[in-house]
């Protein structure tokens, strides 16, 4: 393992180096319990999502007053669990707005895969963009970006999301541009490291000598070295994200109901959580699920793609 | 070291001036008039005007800085446009709460991670560890809003009437209320004076009140309405301590000194406790003082299900209120604070670990 990092950096182009490289990082991935139940809650979630008119067994927005007998925040009803059969099923109970909680809750899971994906793929851009023009030009534009950077990160993350949700606006939209803005000085963080780390290389040198620009440098040398610590922080920060998301929409300033977005769902049924239990505990559950797989997977990630790592646990930063 | 503390402090100073900026940007930012926020949608353009006059709004953005960063220095955040009362006194009355909010989640997060943490390292890849991992992870992947609600409906409604039930919000129980050590001690204290702003504010931290005024009721009664905010706001920087306590001993327990020292015949206690841990602990200070940001933002949660008036519910309400001089003020300490505590992670480096000093 150690003789294929050794090598690596000195042959980027070698191709089938960087195959085994991944090949022997997939089969680390899979090895490790954890990560694979975070890929399958993952997968489960991606599958639910996908298929969510499939499953769900009403429309999110249906509210069933003269549809169905049912009471409003009703508690759930599973025929298999002793409930009578001539009463219709909702297996995680009705809402506030007599509408089907479970088929909420399967709709939810759209919105926060779309949440994490668009947020870290956001930051994620504009940060690499940030910190590999920091790292690789250096002096008073480095500088610049990054005292910028850490005035971002002397706010605590939620805080500061609130404060630019409070200037664009309550919404879903708003929510998710100050998320991606408040994620950014991570990725940039990260990447500008990786840049630092890579760009005194010698086969960086060697494409200095052969006459490449600098912008090629960047993106065909030192990039794709900077993209293994770019994709654990980023399978982490979707699960940040959904977290953060969720409570925007749970202080009312994300998602605004209707929508089945779960922390919305949470926050508008706060006050019943001693009268109606169930309508808080399975949003909530939901985005517990949702958060553990990403953890999971990155966490799962990280220590396949540091081969230094062995079995042992996490490298210290 | 003097030199390497010199060096952090004037490193600090564009980032402190770069919070003052963005603290006022953003809240001259936010959408809407001030005025129809306190007058009302109904109020008359000369109203309104003569209102602008009176809070420094009509005068150029500029010169409304120049005022704003003259007033912050010398303490002075100005009066809360909603309460039409001065902001040090706000501060000083929500400071406290989330104050004991936050230390008490760490502390909790602290006593519990560090264990946990050690205990899975040197049980390695045995049932506990995996166990305290597999507890870690969903840990850290809890909305603590949510464990709030149902730590909230565990032990008010489900509890109720057992020795172990709790309140599911405020901050003391009617009937029971606070004497300020200073009144109790029968110190004579002008309410209008500095010194009063800042007894009242070290009053105002009922647990250090109680203490010193030696009022038990009122300890235990502190005690019960904060521990269950403070057990849900903890579960994330427990876990995440847990985690990094344990890899990093895992690190250092596979050190040559390490072996060395078990040679030696020193026994494995020993060797966890005095040799490791001492070292493996670094990367866990760095940490618990990140973990901080966390918490700040947390609170706002906590204290919106728990119903305490701490800072970060007051924020969260000026903000919907539009109360720039309350939003200037406490972001501003709120992130202040800060940078403050990770400068003293920094600066408590060079005594955990000597070779900062040499660099």
């Amino acid at each position: 393992m150690a003789s294929d990092t050794a090598t690596l950096p000195l042959f980027p182009e070698s191709e089938t180096k960087g195959k085994d490289l991944y090949r022997s990082a997939l089969g680390r991935l899979f090895r490790r319990r954890s990560a694979l139940v975070g890929m399958g809650i993952l997968i489960t979630l991606v599958i639910v999502a996908i298929f969510a008119p499939l499953i769900a067994p009403y429309d999110p927005e249906q509210v069933l007053i003269g549809v169905e007998d049912v009471k409003r925040r009703q508690a759930p009803c599973i025929h298999l669990l002793g409930c009578p059969k001539d009463q219709p099923q909702h297996i995680m109970g009705i809402d506030g707005n007599v509408r089907d909680q479970f088929s909420r809750v399967i709709f939810g899971s759209r919105f926060s895969l779309i949440i994490g994906f668009t947020t870290v793929g956001f930051a994620i851009v504009i940060g690499s963009v940030l910190g590999a023009v920091g790292g690789f030009v250096g002096g008073w534009a480095d500088n610049a970006i990054m005292r910028v950077m850490d005035v971002l990160l002397a706010f605590p993350s939620l805080l500061l999301a609130i404060a630019i949700v409070a200037v664009l606006g309550p919404g879903l939209i708003n929510a998710l541009i100050a998320i991606g803005v408040v994620s950014i000085p991570a990725y940039a963080r990260v990447m500008r490291a990786s840049v630092l780390s890579t760009k005194e290389n010698d086969y960086v040198l060697a494409a200095r000598s052969l006459g490449s620009s600098s912008t090629r440098i960047l993106i065909r040398t030192i990039l794709p070295n900077a993209i293994t610590p770019l994709i654990v922080q980023g399978t982490l920060g979707i699960a940040t994200a959904i977290l953060d998301a969720a409570a925007l929409s749970f202080l009312g300033l994300g998602a605004q109901p209707p929508t089945p977005e779960w922390g919305s769902m949470l926050g508008t049924e706060r006050n019943q959580v001693f009268t109606a239990p169930h309508l808080v505990f399975f949003p909530g559950l939901a985005i517990m699920l949702t958060v553990l797989g990403f953890n999971l997977l990155g966490d799962g990630l990280r220590d396949a793609l540091d081969p230094r790592l062995g079995e042992k646990g996490v490298v210290p930063k | 070291m003097v030199r390497y503390i010199a060096r952090r402090l004037i490193y600090a100073i564009p980032v402190m001036i770069g919070i003052l900026v963005v603290v006022f940007v953003l809240a001259r930012l936010i959408p809407g008039d001030p005025c129809t926020a306190i007058l009302g949608e109904k109020a008359t353009p000369e109203a309104c005007a003569r209102l602008n006059t009176q809070l420094g709004l009509d005068k150029p953005i500029t010169t409304q800085f120049v005022i704003y960063i003259e007033r912050f220095i010398q303490g002075d955040f100005g009066n809360s446009i909603r309460f039409s009362r001065p902001v040090s006194l706000i501060l000083v009355e929500r400071l406290p709460t989330t104050i004991e909010l936050t230390l008490l989640a760490l502390i909790i997060a602290v006593a519990i991670g560090i264990p946990a943490g050690v205990i899975s390292a040197v049980r390695h890849n045995s049932a506990i560890d995996v166990t305290t991992m597999i507890g870690a992870n969903i840990g850290v992947s809890m909305p603590v809003f949510w464990l709030g609600l149902m730590l909230a409906y565990l032990f008010a409604i489900l509890l109720k009437d057992t020795p172990l039930w709790l309140p599911p919000s405020g901050r003391l129980s009617a009937g029971v209320s606070a004497v300020p050590f200073f009144e109790a001690w029968g110190w004579n204290v002008q309410p209008d004076s500095k010194g009063f702003k800042f007894l009242e504010f070290f009053a105002n931290l009922y647990i250090l009140d109680a203490i010193l005024t030696q009022n038990w009721a009122l300890l235990g009664d502190t005690l019960k309405h904060l521990i269950l905010p403070a057990l849900a706001l903890s579960t994330i920087p427990m876990s995440i301590i847990a985690r990094m306590t344990r890899s990093s001993l895992l690190e250092t327990l596979g050190m040559d000194y390490i072996r060395t020292a078990r040679g030696k015949g020193v026994p494995e206690r020993l060797v966890v406790m005095r040799h490791a841990l001492k070292n493996a602990l670094l990367p866990v200070v760095t940490i618990i003082g990140l973990q901080l940001g966390g918490l700040l933002g947390g609170a706002v949660l906590t204290e919106t299900i728990f119903g305490l008036s701490g800072v970060g519910r007051i924020l969260y309400e000026a903000i919907t209120a539009r109360d720039y001089p309350i939003i200037q003020a406490f972001t501003f300490i709120i992130a202040a604070g800060y940078v403050a505590i990770n400068l003293l992670v920094d600066i408590s480096y060079t005594f955990l670990d000597p070779r900062v000093r040499l660099q």
